[in-house]
């Protein structure tokens, strides 16, 4: 039903009703809804109106600049990209192994990253929401608001947040767009002070995440129906897993599940990604619209991200977030759930996954070696890809003789989510806003359903050379003097007059 | 002979034959400056090194210290005008500090920093510089020139090689290769080469080596540009 909600059968004459831009999100978006003279939904949409181009101004730079360009496409997990990136890379410099120092201390970085920015998105972004009502008074609905009425929930996320930070900073050397990680490995190791300075907070900080996931359970036990069942849109799921099937955010091998949980793919080398994914350009969106080659367009999309990784996943290799990977599947009666809400539940279990495996390498010794790049036979392309805060992080270079990059293809997180975001928004507007006077509250409820998937709206806009496109020569009067225009499929046409 | 001067108040000695920014770094008196290079006969091109004599504008690195100059330099009238030709600098090239591993070490940056430049100011030109990836140690990126020609005057007078000149003539004044190509690779530029350590920004690269020296411990991480008595060796130690 929600797939008759892309495109409207006959769009002139209806009502349009648009969020924009979303708020509480990374980057920018809007949402445009086409209803009828009674208020029927006949049209939803989630535009990304943002647009980057890195994949073109990368090329014909030198390699090693790659991982400290491409982090800036974001400010929140900055890492994810430079580590995607300098995995491609090592595959270039013959890196076919890292040091365990290097490993280890991108490890450290990667799980700082997926820490302080899970605790960003709940905690700052997405709390609100869920404590005081999706349409509860718009003016106390953000952090702010949490500070004054749950005061201890907010001092956590934001010292949560920080502590992840401070991991990021000693791994990276500052907070945000660091340098830390090179083709090959990393540029430092830890000190006994910073390993001293970190070990201070992380079992409190261990406490908190086990907290954060108490208080998820909580709300979900509060309205259990409306958890279950707001904005749910069944799909297929991928994520990455480590050799023996368990979570893993750094390396691993491709694996897709059914909406049933039934395997589509395993142990899928992600240097054949190409092989396994296609992607979409729809002329609405910057973004584009992935799905799996072998189930077409239609069949074939998916979802990652927490939700996809921890119900994908064998188990979860620290004991705490195992046991709450357990109850969770148990809550759901063993079968996946595609409930957008559930997002949050998942994504707090990989908060205190991150915050285990950070204590965990903070006592390895291995993390203070001094043994920290590794080179061998060059290769002209690389492939990295990397589990980020959103979802599958994919980075893909090809570099010529003289070392500079010829080709660049990055598929973020969010865009994998795509179709995704857009069937739960249908979802939602077909269930809370059809036949209803528009509210803020109600519009909100489109809003929350985005922000179940995190996405980052910033990083997801690389339609560059397929993107649609209108171009008008108008002359000092206004009038049109010459127009052409690009469609999705990149055809370039001229207007009707 | 020999004999003092006052710069901004303070007394500095100098022997004959000194340049005023020569005396006055070496009394641990900082004048900001770009193609200034202890090593080499000034240049007189970057104007950053400007102070007044007597209530006149001279550049420091060219005019020879005398007796009882009175020398103002750390002023903030003078620190605007440098500001605003460090400005210029930024827009007539592509100076993208986020991604240059010359960032910590650039001593461009580090004099924007010195002189509280908050942003550019000026629109940006964006010249086309395509970067010269031919040689197998040595990535050229034409970006980030400021015109200092202290790789012309190395190649020239340290290397004996004169692989390299400016060109143009004005606003179109540019860096070349000497080579019939125009490629580095057809040069005898080779990684020992003074001409590719003496850049002051991010022209000359090390292949390969990009990013190696953490956040924290690069050149101008430790100490302002200001507190080296010679910035240059500094980063050419690098």
């Amino acid at each position: 039903m929600s797939h008759q909600l892309e495109t409207a059968l006959h769009p002139s004459g209806l009502r349009r009703v648009a969020i924009d831009t979303v708020s509480r999100v990374e980057g920018h978006g809007k949402v445009t809804i086409l209803l009828d003279e009674r208020n029927q939904v006949q049209q939803v949409r989630l535009h990304i109106v943002e647009f980057r181009g890195f994949e073109r101004f990368i090329q014909g730079r030198p390699y090693w600049e790659v991982p400290v360009m491409v982090q800036r496409l974001c400010g929140i997990c900055p890492v994810s990209h430079h580590l995607a990136a300098s995995k491609a890379l090592d595959q270039v410099v013959g890196a076919t192994r890292l040091t365990p120092t290097a490993e280890k201390i991108r490890r450290l970085m990667h799980y700082g990253q997926i820490l302080q920015s899970h605790a960003l998105h709940f905690f700052y972004l997405c709390s609100p929401d869920l404590l005081f009502g999706f349409d509860s008074e718009v003016s106390r609905r953000n952090i702010v608001g949490i500070a004054a009425a749950h005061p201890e929930i907010a001092k956590r996320g934001v010292l949560l947040r920080k502590f992840g930070q401070e991991v990021i900073r000693v791994t990276a050397g500052k907070r945000i767009h660091g340098t830390g990680s090179v083709p090959g490995g990393v540029n430092k190791s830890v000190t006994l002070e910073e390993r001293e300075l970190l070990l201070a907070d992380i079992y409190q900080t261990v406490g908190w995440c086990r907290d954060a996931v108490r208080l998820i359970k909580e709300l979900h036990a509060q309205n259990p129906a409306l958890y279950k069942e707001f904005g749910v849109c069944r799909s297929n799921t991928m994520s990455l897993v480590g050799a023996e099937g368990e979570l893993d955010f750094y390396h691993g091998s491709l694996r897709a599940r059914d909406g049933n949980g039934g395997i589509l793919f395993d142990a899928v080398d992600y240097c054949d990604y190409a092989q396994y994914i296609q992607e979409e350009v729809k002329p609405w969106s910057y973004m584009k619209f992935p799905f799996f080659t072998a189930f077409g367009k239609r069949n074939g999309w998916y979802k990652v991200g927490p939700l996809a990784r921890v119900q994908n996943c064998d188990r979860i290799p620290t004991p705490l977030a195992e046991i709450e990977r357990r109850e969770f599947i148990d809550y759901c009666g063993g079968l996946p759930t595609h409930a957008p809400l559930a997002y949050h539940w998942a994504r707090m279990i990989e908060l205190l996954h991150a915050a285990e495996t950070i204590k965990d390498l903070l006592h390895d010794d291995d993390i203070l070696g001094d043994d920290l790049v590794r080179t061998g036979e060059r290769a002209t392309e690389g492939v990295g890809v990397i589990e980020a805060p959103r979802g599958t992080l994919i980075h893909h270079y090809r570099v010529d003789e003289d070392d500079l990059v010829t080709m660049c293809n990055l598929i973020v997180s969010t865009t994998h989510n795509n179709q995704a975001m857009n069937e739960a928004i249908r979802q939602v507007a077909r269930r809370y806003l059809d036949g209803c006077e528009i509210t803020e509250g109600l519009l909100n409820h489109i809003e929350v359903a985005i922000r179940c998937f995190d996405p980052c709206l910033s990083c997801a806009t690389h339609a560059l050379g397929q993107m649609p496109l209108a171009v008008e020569l108008v002359d000092a009067a206004g009038v049109r003097l010459h127009a052409l225009s690009r469609n999705g499929d990149g055809a370039v046409c001229q207007p009707c007059a | 002979m020999s004999g003092r001067f006052t710069i901004d108040g303070k007394i500095v000695a100098f022997t004959e034959g000194q340049t005023i920014i020569q005396a006055a770094l070496a009394a641990g008196v900082y004048i900001p400056h770009l193609c200034y290079h202890p090593e080499f006969k000034p240049h007189g091109s970057c104007k950053l090194c400007t102070v007044k004599v007597d209530g006149r504008h001279t550049a420091s690195c060219t005019m020879l210290a005398q007796a009882d100059m009175v020398v103002e330099s750390n002023t903030p009238a003078l620190n605007d005008e440098r500001r605003t030709l460090t400005q210029m600098l930024f827009v007539e090239g592509n100076h993208f500090c986020p991604s240059c591993e010359k960032s910590g070490d650039c001593k461009l940056q580090a004099t924007a920093y010195e002189l509280g430049m908050m942003s550019a100011h000026y629109d940006h030109f964006f010249p086309k510089r395509p970067v010269d990836a031919s040689h197998p140690d040595v990535l050229l990126d034409f970006n980030r020139c400021i015109l200092c020609s202290l790789c012309v005057r190395a190649s020239r007078d340290v290397d004996r090689k004169n692989a390299f000149a400016l060109c143009g003539r004005g606003i179109h004044t540019h860096l070349i290769v000497n080579a019939k190509s125009g490629r580095l690779a057809d040069t005898d530029v080779t990684l020992q080469d003074k001409a590719v350590h003496v850049c002051p920004v991010g022209v000359f690269l090390r292949k390969d080596k990009g990013f190696n020296v953490p956040i924290g411990r690069r050149v101008f991480d430790l100490k302002p540009i200001s507190a080296y008595v010679d910035a240059s060796a500094a980063i050419e130690k690098e």
